[in-house]
């Protein structure tokens, strides 16, 4: 669908618009944020159904609450604290915890102080320019995230997908920011071992000659 | 620096928000320990890939669906006067 609103109308300036009570600049707005809204609630939900319901909520949200946004953070990681929200309460639901929250439900493993050690060291045969999107990296970029724990899965969306920081990172997923650089820490290792496992030349595999205690 | 220690900040040096003393102890070890220095540059990497990742376009049918419900709630919201 083409937008209504000139192009060049900034967040800021279709918020007034949209506060003002403009229906055609509020939806120039979720046509500009609804991609990424829907993207992030399917990699957090991985199932076309609640991405779907967690970006209608989002945006009916913004219908209601609108007057509230101050513009203390920029509009794009509100809705991304609204839509991770309406997201957690989805996966409490499916976990069968409505009071327990995602810290408290998740901690205890995350006291433990090792770091996994790099396995499969190797330059990688492309640079990221290169490997343009195709289907097959695409494919591997989900699968790598499927196979992450969903506690360090979500924290590496908002922080490595979305670019919030460490702070809103927190602040969206109700964890400490200790317990949050713990969390993205493990996912970019983990992340980065299984994405070497593939794009990684074997041809420039090193072996660690260091004494590493497990 | 040990790669253990290396390991530990290694969020701080990707990001940049490391400590300047620190550092340079970070890329004095890198100098001298080619794994460390791999393992850098795929983070890096792995980073940069998925913040390029193309977003999901919503299913056609689902946006129009969307935008009639928004559309609709607007109005009940906001009346004519």
């Amino acid at each position: 669908m083409i937008n209504q609103m000139p192009p060049v109308l900034s967040d800021g300036e279709l918020v007034l618009r949209a506060k003002a009570g403009d229906l055609d600049a509020f939806d120039a707005l979720t046509t500009r944020h609804e991609r990424r809204v829907y993207s992030l609630a399917m990699r957090m939900l991985r199932q076309e159904q609640d991405a779907e319901d967690v970006t209608q909520q989002t945006f009916l949200s913004v219908v209601e609450h609108l007057d509230r946004f101050r513009g203390e953070s920029s509009l794009s990681t509100w809705l991304l604290r609204i839509a991770t929200y309406a997201a957690l309460k989805i996966i409490r639901k499916r976990k069968g915890l409505d009071i327990v929250s995602l810290e408290e439900a998740t901690e205890p493993s995350d006291h433990s102080d090792t770091i996994p050690h790099p396995e499969f060291i190797a330059d990688w045969r492309q640079s990221p320019e290169q490997l343009v999107e195709t289907r097959e990296i695409r494919r591997l970029l989900d699968e790598a995230l499927t196979q992450l724990d969903e506690k360090h899965r979500l924290v590496f969306l908002l922080r490595d997908v979305e670019g919030l920081s460490i702070k809103e990172t927190a602040a969206a997923l109700g964890l400490s920011e200790a317990n949050t650089k713990m969390r993205l820490l493990r996912a970019r290792l983990q992340l980065r071992e299984q994405l070497t496992q593939t794009l990684g030349d074997p041809a420039t595999q090193l072996i660690r000659s260091h004494n590493h205690p497990r | 620096m040990k790669c253990e220690e290396l390991l530990r900040m290694l969020n701080e040096y990707v990001d940049g928000t490391v400590d300047p003393a620190i550092c340079e102890e970070f890329e004095k070890h890198m100098a001298g320990c080619d794994p460390c220095q791999v393992v850098v540059d795929n983070i890096r990497k792995t980073i940069t890939l998925y913040k390029n990742g193309q977003p999901y376009e919503l299913p056609v049918a689902f946006r129009s669906k969307l935008h009639a419900t928004l559309r609709e709630k607007w109005k009940e919201k906001h009346p004519i006067k």
